[in-house]
């Protein structure tokens, strides 16, 4: 394959190539110290706060897509064969505003301002996708961005405001479309300390050849070793670009996610199949990090918190390994051997999720309870998925986050369910046998008291949902 | 009168910089072009929470890529302290002890600043622990000593009034911090000039206070140092004392190495090592009768401070000012106890410890409501200030009272009554989602009860052309001040706002300013600047007397009447400069009518109130302490607002910062005394799908200053961050509702899901 030594991407209207570049590099360092672009700003270094938030376009199945990300964990070499748009250009030449800032402006949208330019991004991102966005939507696209200042109202007000009128930006767009055409030209990139594979093979080839390296998908976990933690990563192998991996393929055995699915990408297709994760994973972080954290990374990394393993365990999920050219399946859970430690060998990396096609009757939920509503980590999280024969439970698979070690299915409380009627009964003795299976920590999340009582109500919350009868009806709507 | 200026007090104008903000071009300091081999400090700090330093290793760091040298205390060539209060207790660098985890006792000096940082981790240090307090309960447990002297404030005699009162009650509440997570971090950039010389570019609210530390620390007079800031992203008290260390530091190493030097923490740093709003433990006996009304009380306002005084002092004084809120308390007696802990030395944040006082007094009433089974707005209003029934437990009488018909109109607009009745409804059905529904006022003092800092200066060129140069000693964290002082400026001289341009705050145009705190930078700023206008005006209304011979002069929008004639602004200031008339004015304020005699407690601390009520409706969800404030209705008095934009932005911005204090801003800190909650990914702050599903928020447009204030305006600031108690108090009627309201709840603050669903579960049992 062939091998290239530089990274080629555009910022705004000027394109760049670079050498030299090493794989801790953030964009956000790049943009303010070393072009001086100073108007992204730096709120926390940790993906939070979205003051850094700056628009990626990239070519996706031939489609030229902008997403938000945070710059200040964004690897500065991850833009290769992208347009990176700061804020600095949405003005136009003549010093005129961009609708959105516009907007902004004449809604007193910004007080002390150091949030405004990652809010304005946000929100262009936003307005791109939906010109004329409800409240809802304009939270979603702004939970990944902090403003201290303002209590967010006159920022809905301009979000609200900005109206489906043209973007002085879509005269660019063809003209930046062909040139990233251009510069996608299927070569391995080598820089510093780390590569970007041309394809999965590659990346399969390379990582087989350097165990030792780094992969890197979103860098939602990377990221923040090198800002907070500064760690070194080198040698990395970046693979968030690999579109093989970001596919999703639905098939007569089921649905197999690859492992670079983002959250946002899987949160558009997956939860078409699984309705029950839509509210779940617009949970999970802000969109910056949606869009960019994949759900391999979010396996792989072997948190105890992560928010997929537990509801993808409870749907039976199998998880595929994949070694040079082999490949070896097993079920989510059997991967988390104990904290700090998962059953992945040497050279091995997480390629796809493949979530079954089930047979039967089944009753799926999933539930997240953090102490901020959204992006914020779980305190606990829960899937719980049940098959019912008529009126009796005949399977049960229900998986925790934030209980333990690892995610981990709650093997009492499901062997008090299974064989018994589907009725509170059953539900309060799986409530009870909890506590056989877990005992979990006390930190700055939660403390182990209220953990376990969470989880206990959330076996009550599932059997008050989705029993039957008017009741549950009431308390599904949350009227009761 | 024809018309005013384009952009003149009173109008809705957009902020001066709202457009620089939104394209990326407003800059703050870490946004400045630096001088050319600019270094970078960064701080090392104790892994240790108290112990004596027996010592310190820095060779690995010295060592280290690019570290030109690091700085500990023999390096300091002036004094080794940076107390805001000069109470010599808060060392730049300690030599002898470390007294909370995280605390400074080097800087490092390298070419960049991931070098710096990563030098910093280096440092090998050897502390002899010794055992450490974090909590205010056990700081008095253990006879920890005040950091400052607690204030007592006596009205009557409430032992008595309490041991006849009817009925009687006593309780405590805890009332968590808040770290001020401003978006933009500390910073500083210190540029060394010629002589003794040093230029600070700083993110402060105290320019005069970085001036004066820095050169007590660099062992200088005052007039060798000037501190600048153009604008903060954001400061609520965090900056008022807290970058001393940051300018200090950078100024030191600036003098050492010759060359600028830039020190800038990252967010975990800057957490662990600045101050925050001190956490409450509020204490409380009151007696009152079958109607509510209160008779006599006792209390007793503890707070973590921190290992030092800091700003504790006034923070606590504050708290006790504000334990009345709106309620007369006949017979009273309020104490202080700013309690030392081993935990970062805690400072000024929004309400300055008045909130905090507040809600504790607000508690009072909520108890009282629940022991007569009584709506606690009853209660309220059974106990406002009124006729007869005004004077404040430090003796002021209340002169402005405004909060009962503030009070009446948001219960009438917000459906108070027919609302409460529904929630009541709701709740009866005994589902998992439980409602609750509460209205609080605000009553909020207005002036630094540190009567010498109630002083403005300001300072207004008019150049040839007409154009005019504003300068005050305020400083821009976001809240509009400078456009307000503008939007003052701009109807005093009759000219349009876009000709008007305030530059950055410096020491060297306004000299010995005062905080930009307490609410006060527009009272303060723009009367000063309106004096400066006047000085400027009496000129050129006499050289037109004089060269016209005639004696009317009006000042109109764009123009000035001399007797029958006309004269374009521009025309009249170029003729007057060819006349030579100054055209330079400095302009100076003072706030009339206050006077405190701390030791006997008794005087008139504020020169006026502002006044506020909101009602908020929450729903709980009680299988896990979740919950979702469903709507808030705000009716607050900002007298006759300079900018009704810029207020109602400060009126929702406050009301968001004070519920996030009290639901999810939780400070954590684990047993061997270190911060976990440092950052955004643990420290949760309101996002904006946390605010109120349907917010309606108001200003009481009625409303005027009765005193001579700028142009019969109010603060604003902090007292809206006080309405955010009603959220508190609505989740706890929710959380009553497991036991059908037979006790109240005492929830504590921050009300956490967790601590929602622990007192479910208690309330249940
Ligand atoms: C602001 C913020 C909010 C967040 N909120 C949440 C939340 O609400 N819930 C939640 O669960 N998580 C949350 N996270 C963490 C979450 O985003 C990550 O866990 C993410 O899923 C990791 O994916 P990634 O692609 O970014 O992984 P990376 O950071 O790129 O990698 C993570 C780890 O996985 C390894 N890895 C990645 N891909 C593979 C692969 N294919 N094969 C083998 N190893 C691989 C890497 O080497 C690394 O060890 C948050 C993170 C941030 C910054
Ligand atoms: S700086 Fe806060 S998210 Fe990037
Ligand atoms: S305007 Fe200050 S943080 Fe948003």
């Amino acid at each position: 394959m062939e091998t290239r030594n530089e990274i080629r991407f555009i910022l705004n209207g000027q394109e760049v190539r670079r050498k030299g570049v090493r794989a801790a590099e953030t964009l956000l360092d790049f943009l303010r110290l070393e072009q001086r672009m100073t108007g992204t700003k730096e709120g926390c270094a940790e993906g939070d706060c979205g003051a850094c938030t700056v628009l990626v376009g990239r070519l996706s199945e031939g489609a030229l897509v902008y997403e938000p990300v945070n710059a200040c964990i964004r690897f500065l070499a991850t833009v290769d064969g992208c347009h990176v748009v700061t804020v600095e250009h949405l003005r136009g030449a003549d010093g005129s505003l961009h609708p959105v800032q516009r907007a902004m402006v004449e809604h007193h949208g910004s007080q002390c301002g150091f949030c405004t330019p990652g809010i304005v991004m946000a929100l262009y991102a936003l307005w791109m996708r939906v010109p004329e966005p409800s409240v809802t939507q304009i939270e979603t696209a702004l939970q990944g961005n902090l403003c201290r200042c303002t209590g967010y109202a006159p920022i809905i007000r301009a979000a609200q405001a900005v109206g489906a009128v043209g973007d002085p930006l879509e005269a660019e767009r063809a003209a930046v479309k062909t040139r990233l055409e251009q510069l996608k030209d299927g070569a391995r990139v080598a820089i510093e300390d780390g590569f970007l594979p041309g394809d999965l093979d590659d990346f399969a080839a390379v990582y087989a050849d350097f165990p030792e390296a780094t992969i890197v998908a979103g860098a939602t976990d990377v990221g923040l070793w090198v800002t907070k933690f500064l760690r070194d990563i080198g040698p990395a192998i970046f693979i968030g670009h690999l579109d093989e991996l970001r596919r999703i393929g639905k098939g007569a055995a089921g649905l197999l996610i690859g492992a670079g699915v983002s959250y946002e990408e899987a949160l558009e297709e997956v939860s078409g199949a699984y309705p029950h994760l839509g509210p779940y994973l617009s949970r999970i972080a802000g969109w910056q990090v949606r869009g960019m954290g994949t759900i391999g990374g979010n396996i792989a990394n072997g948190s105890p918190i992560g928010d997929m393993p537990p509801a993808l365990i409870a749907l039976g999920a199998q998880l595929v390994l994949r070694r040079g050219k082999t490949r070896r399946e097993m079920p989510l859970e059997d991967y988390f051997i104990e904290y700090g430690e998962q059953d992945r060998h040497e050279g091995e990396f997480v390629e796809a999720v493949m979530l079954p096609v089930r047979a039967g009757e089944w009753i799926d939920a999933a539930y997240k309870v953090s102490k901020r509503r959204d992006e914020d980590i779980s305190a606990v999280a829960c899937g719980i998925s049940i098959r019912l024969e008529g009126e009796v439970i005949a399977e049960a698979r229900i998986a925790f986050g934030g209980m333990a070690g690892t995610p981990k299915r709650a093997e009492a409380a499901e062997a008090a369910l299974v064989g018994e009627a589907f009725g509170e009964e059953a539900f309060d003795a799986a409530v009870e046998a909890l506590a056989l299976d877990f005992s979990p920590l006390t930190d700055w999340r939660a403390s182990a008291e209220y953990r376990m009582t969470v989880a206990r109500n959330l076996l009550r919350r599932f059997w008050a949902e989705e029993g039957a009868g008017e009741v549950a009806q009431l308390v599904r709507e949350g009227q009761l | 009168m024809s018309g005013a200026p384009k952009g003149a007090a009173h109008q809705a104008v957009a902020h001066e910089s709202a457009e620089k903000h939104v394209s990326g071009r407003a800059d703050y300091t870490d946004d400045l072009v630096t001088p050319v081999g600019c270094l970078h400090a960064y701080l090392g700090g104790a892994d240790v929470t108290h112990g004596l330093i027996m010592g310190m290793d820095l060779s690995a760091v010295e060592a280290a890529p690019g570290v030109l040298g690091v700085l500990t205390a023999v390096d300091i060539p002036g004094k080794n302290q940076i107390s805001a209060v000069h109470a010599g207790d808060e060392p730049l660098f300690p030599e002898e002890m470390v007294e909370y985890h995280g605390q400074p006792l080097f800087a490092v000096v390298a070419e960049t600043r991931d070098q710096a940082r990563r030098a910093a981790a280096l440092a090998e240090i050897e502390i002899s622990p010794l055992p450490h307090v974090l909590s205010v309960g056990e700081a008095m447990e253990s006879r920890l000593p005040h950091v400052t002297a607690p204030l007592k404030l006596q009205r009557g005699d409430a032992r008595k009034a309490l041991d006849a009162a009817p009925r009687r009650l006593a309780g405590r509440m805890e009332v968590g911090g808040q770290e001020h997570f401003y978006l933009e971090g500390q910073i500083a950039l210190a540029i060394p000039g010629e002589d003794d010389e040093m230029v600070i570019h700083c993110s402060t609210q105290h320019p005069s206070e970085a001036q004066a530390i820095v050169a007590d620390v660099l062992g200088v007079p005052a007039n060798a140092v000037v501190v600048n800031v153009r604008r903060m992203g954001g400061g609520f008290g965090g900056k008022e004392s807290q970058m001393n260390l940051f300018a200090a530091v950078a100024a030191m190493a600036a003098r050492r190495f010759g060359r600028a030097v830039k020190l800038r923490p990252d967010r975990d740093q800057d957490m662990a090592i600045t101050g925050k709003r001190h956490d409450f433990l509020g204490s409380y006996d009151v007696g009152f009768d079958d109607a509510g009304r209160i008779v006599g009380v006792e209390a007793e306002l503890a707070a973590r401070c921190g290992f030092s005084a800091d700003l504790s002092g006034p923070v606590t004084d504050r708290a006790c000012f504000h334990f009345d809120n709106a309620y007369y308390l006949p017979e009273v007696t309020i104490t202080s106890r700013p309690m030392k802990t081993n935990t970062v030395s805690n400072t000024a944040f929004r309400g300055f410890g008045g909130p905090q006082g507040m809600l504790v007094g607000e508690r009072v009433i909520e108890e009282i409501a629940y022991a007569l089974g009584r709506d606690p707005l009853e209660i309220r209003r059974a106990n406002f200030y009124r006729e007869g029934a005004d004077e404040t437990p430090y003796h002021q009488k209340v002169e402005d009272n405004i909060i009962a018909r503030v009070v009446d109109e948001l219960e009438e607009s917000a459906d108070y009554q027919a609302r409460r009745a529904a929630v009541l409804e709701h709740n009866a059905k005994g589902g998992i989602i439980r409602k609750g529904i509460a209205l609080t006022p605000v009553k909020f003092g207005i002036s630094f009860t540190a009567t010498w800092y109630n002083q403005a200066g300001a300072l207004i060129h008019i150049y040839k052309d007409g154009s005019v140069h504003l300068n005050h000693g305020g400083t821009e964290m976001g809240q509009g001040l400078n456009t307000k002082v503008a939007q003052v400026v701009s109807e005093a001289l009759g000219v349009d706002l876009d000709r008007i341009k305030v530059t950055k705050t410096t020491t060297e145009k306004v000299p010995n300013t005062s905080a930009t705190a307490a609410s006060s930078g527009a009272d303060l700023n723009g009367m000063a600047a309106l004096d400066a206008c006047e000085t400027l005006k009496a000129r050129l209304a006499g050289f037109l007397r004089e060269s016209r011979g005639v004696e009317e002069v009006e000042f109109l929008p764009g123009r000035v009447r001399a007797g029958a004639e006309e004269i374009d602004w521009t025309a009249l200031i170029s003729e007057a400069y060819m006349a030579r008339v100054q055209l330079s004015a400095t302009g100076f304020y003072k706030t009339p009518k206050i006077h405190w005699d701390r030791d006997k407690g008794q005087g008139r601390p504020f020169f006026y109130f502002a006044y506020g009520a909101a009602c908020s409706e929450v729903s709980v969800d009680t299988l896990t302490g979740e919950y979702m404030v469903e709507r808030v209705d705000i009716l607050h008095d900002v007298g006759r607002s300079l900018n009704p934009a810029v207020d109602l932005g400060q009126v929702e911005g406050a009301f968001a910062q004070g519920m996030g204090w009290l639901t999810t801003e939780e400070l954590w800190w684990d047993e061997d005394g270190r911060l976990r909650t440092h950052a955004p990914s643990t420290y949760k702050i309101p996002l904006a799908s946390d605010m109120p599903r349907d917010f309606r928020v108001k200003l009481a447009e009625w409303s005027e200053n009765p005193e001579r204030t700028i142009k019969r305006s109010k603060a604003v600031g902090e007292p809206p961050f006080m309405l955010a108690m009603c959220v508190l108090e609505a989740l706890s009627m929710a959380v009553a509702s497991v036991c059908d309201y037979a006790e109240c709840p005492r929830l504590d603050a921050p009300a956490t899901p967790e601590r929602v669903l622990i007192a479910v579960e208690r309330l249940r049992r």
